[in-house]
């Protein structure tokens, strides 16, 4: 009798044990056969995927802008239907690339700039867009943006946002302890030793990320080396990185550290955690790039107070030297045209269009600074979107975030540097010739 | 009858065959074929998106000369012995809570806590602990009188132990729920025994009742040990390995290659080291706690 239900508990198990294994095999071709309908089409009408990264949990502006977008795409071109597909940041990274290995890319997608999308285009993944950028955008874009997304001079990516970088600070905290806005290096530092003797952190920081301890880095070294853009020609290698500009940097950087200006034990934390000393008023300042301006304007997330108490400066000179209308900053997201695409114009189409409409939409509709130029006065803002959108007309140069700029792996070496740098375990030297070294070995 | 079935159900060669069945396919499916797919990448030049070129053992042979594997390496094998060490800790308290004293029932329960907490909320709970401005260590430490406690996870020398204290708290509970179930196994009659020959609690826990549970014990420094080498999650989350590479383990280091710097050739060919060499350890200490016949009384 047991011996039976032994049996049939076995074969059952063994049928459920192969079930799984094949429910596990037909979810990986579920995509496949999608596409392959998808590209056909029924009738005339043909099916463009567009995946994006905007989920309507997280990001609920963005996602209803995009699908505003769409709607209007799909009324102007009865015979394209938009496909959608959305995943959250993380998620989007890893399926984007587990899809391009097999062949399976969105028509439509987003990418980031430079050194993250090299290996796609060298891997023949995106589609080039110069005809696109000539018929329909040419002189669109900010100067720089559509740079970020070339490869020798030919473009890969139609750049959606733009963000460069300012020192946000507490004007009240500033006022109780009598400080100015510095304009020269110096000055920061009187202003992080007054603070300090005060109690109050000077700058709040999260190096665990090491992208933010990076601005303040490419920042010393843009302003030391003045007009040249030290930083990329280095990593273009027309130049060493063991230029002493860039060894400079490293030691006003140090200065600044030994000075106290940072908040302590900045290595450790997340830029999270420093960003929530900012705005719970426990630091006076906060490097970080215009992505944050709603967190200082809109967001009724953030107490009304504090954000009446935000202002930024650009970052001041090395005593005198460099120019305060040059920027870290650079492109976000931008979008790809996949190169296998079996509807590559109509894609093309699509991209193009998302571009100039969300240009139209994305400042007053979602806070977000394009990469297409925008004319401040036509747009009902708030005063530091203004601000900002002078600056940009105004501006003499981006520079491009290093660990965006360089390869992936190269990227991964800077950012562990500048952590020891900022920790005091390295001196200027050893990093720029680290910095050389790697930069050399990938030539 | 029910033993007699089963012997005839063990007997036969096909049932035997049928039962492992399933749990072969799925561990071959799920973990023997990854594995040496891993192996095999290893031997590739692969960014993870473009075409594979096979370049045989040169990542192999790059990673036994690279300095940061070498160091992630001694991060793991410093947290296995702190692991390992920290199971005798664990035995005492497990000792502790097997007698009869009052209140052990609660304080069980107590030890239990941090198993049912994912990881990634203990490393959220740890990070707000030893934040440096605000985290309640340090609060602590200045309210006692200490003027500039240390940034726990910035500090290149501190960060890793700093590290260890949460990853030995997490695992409290499941060693000591293993020990107190062990220990609760031991005949009363035997203690009772020991009693009435007048020898003392010390002596009863450290002359009976340990060496009996001296097999559980060899278990779980294995399962310790190994555990530790291939250990991830606690310090992804806090520290993601910084600052420059400080708190580094073999899995975050596997991880950084292959995810953030687009190396998966390179990262396979550290994951596939990272399994020799758990393979090797986890050799070597079966040979050293390896012993001939049971401890019976």
């Amino acid at each position: 009798m047991r011996f039976k239900k032994a049996i049939t508990f076995s074969v059952v198990l063994f049928i459920l044990s192969l079930l799984l294994v094949a429910c596990g095999g037909d979810d990986g071709d579920n995509g496949d056969t999608d596409s392959a309908t998808s590209d056909t089409g029924s009738g005339n009408v043909k099916t463009v995927k567009f995946m994006h990264l905007w989920p309507e949990g997280s990001s609920a502006k963005h996602h209803q802008v995009v699908n505003e977008i769409i709607e209007e795409f799909e009324a102007e071109n009865e015979d394209i239907k938009i496909d959608l597909e959305v995943l959250s940041n993380e998620q989007y990274k890893d399926k984007i690339t587990v899809l391009s290995t097999s062949n399976e890319l969105p028509d439509v997608g987003f990418t980031w700039a430079a050194g993250y999308m090299e290996p796609f285009v060298n891997g023949n993944k995106f589609a080039p867009l110069d005809d696109v950028v000539e018929s329909d955008l040419a002189d669109d874009f900010v100067a720089g943006t559509l740079e970020a997304f070339s490869v020798d001079d030919v473009t890969y990516g139609l750049p959606l946002e733009l963000n460069i970088s300012y020192i946000f600070y507490n004007k009240r905290i500033f006022e109780e302890n009598g400080v100015e806005v510095p304009e020269t290096l110096d000055e920061l530092i009187e202003v992080a030793e007054v603070l300090n003797e005060n109690g109050v952190t000077p700058i709040a920081l999260g190096n665990r990320d090491a992208w933010t301890g990076s601005m303040w880095y490419m920042y010393l070294a843009d302003r030391i080396a003045g007009d040249e853009d030290v930083l990329t020609k280095a990593i273009d290698r027309e130049i060493s990185f063991e230029h002493p500009a860039l060894i400079q940097a490293g030691e006003e950087l140090q200065r600044l550290v030994d000075a106290g200006a940072f908040v302590q034990g900045f290595n450790g934390l997340a830029d999270e955690e420093a960003k929530s000393m900012f705005t719970s008023e426990q630091a006076a300042m906060y490097l970080i790039a215009t992505w944050d301006l709603p967190n200082y304007t809109t967001n009724e997330d953030i107490p009304q107070e504090f954000r009446d108490a935000v202002d930024y400066f650009p970052f001041p000179t090395v005593n005198g030297s460099g120019d305060m209308t040059s920027y870290v900053g650079g492109p976000g997201v931008g979008l790809f045209v996949a190169e296998n695409s079996d509807v590559k114009e109509e894609a093309k189409k699509f991209a193009s269009f998302f571009v100039q409409q969300w240009g139209v939409k994305a400042v007053e509709d979602v806070g977000v600074i394009p990469a297409t130029k925008v004319d401040p006065e036509s747009l009902d803002l708030p005063q530091m979107y203004t601000d900002v959108l002078n600056d940009l007309n105004d501006a003499t140069n981006i520079t491009l975030y290093v660990d965006v700029q360089t390869s992936p792996s190269t990227a991964q070496v800077h950012l562990d540097m500048i952590q020891s740098l900022f920790g005091g375990e390295i001196t200027p030297e050893e990093f720029a010739e680290t910095h050389e070294n790697t930069l050399a070995s990938e030539e | 009858m029910g033993l007699n079935c089963m012997n005839k159900v063990m007997s036969n060669k096909w049932i035997i065959t049928l039962y492992i069945l399933p749990a072969l396919l799925l561990i071959t499916i799920l973990i023997v074929i990854p594995l040496i797919l891993s192996g095999y990448f290893g031997l590739m030049k692969w960014d993870g998106i473009g075409a594979m070129e096979f370049i045989g053992l040169d990542n192999y042979i790059v990673a036994l000369q690279d300095s940061k594997f070498w160091q992630s390496a001694l991060h793991s094998f410093l947290l296995a012995i702190f692991s390992a060490l920290s199971l005798i800790g664990y035995l005492a308290v497990a000792l502790i809570l097997a007698s009869k004293l009052k209140g052990t029932n609660f304080l069980r329960k107590i030890y239990l806590i941090p198993m049912l907490l994912s990881s990634v909320a203990i490393a959220q709970l740890w990070i707000k602990v030893y934040n440096p401005s605000n985290g309640m260590l340090n609060s602590i430490l200045r309210m006692i009188g200490f003027e500039n406690p240390p940034a726990w996870l910035a500090d290149p020398n501190i960060v890793l132990y700093a590290i260890f204290i949460p990853i030995i708290w997490q695992y409290a509970g499941f060693y000591i729920l293993i020990y107190y179930a062990a220990l609760k196994n031991i005949p009363e009659s035997l203690i009772e025994a020991a009693r009435i020959d007048g020898a003392t609690p010390l002596q009863i826990a450290l002359k009976i009742k340990v060496p009996l549970i001296m097999n559980v014990f060899k278990v779980t420094i294995v399962l310790s040990i190994v555990g530790s080498l291939k250990y991830f999650d606690l310090i992804y989350v806090m520290t993601g390995g910084g600052p420059n590479g400080a708190s580094e383990v073999m899995a975050s280091y596997m991880y950084k290659l292959a995810f953030s710097s687009y190396n998966f050739g390179y990262g396979s060919a550290i994951g596939f080291l990272l399994l020799i060499i758990t393979l090797i350890v986890t050799v070597i200490i079966r040979k050293l706690t390896a012993t001939d016949e049971e401890i019976q009384y």
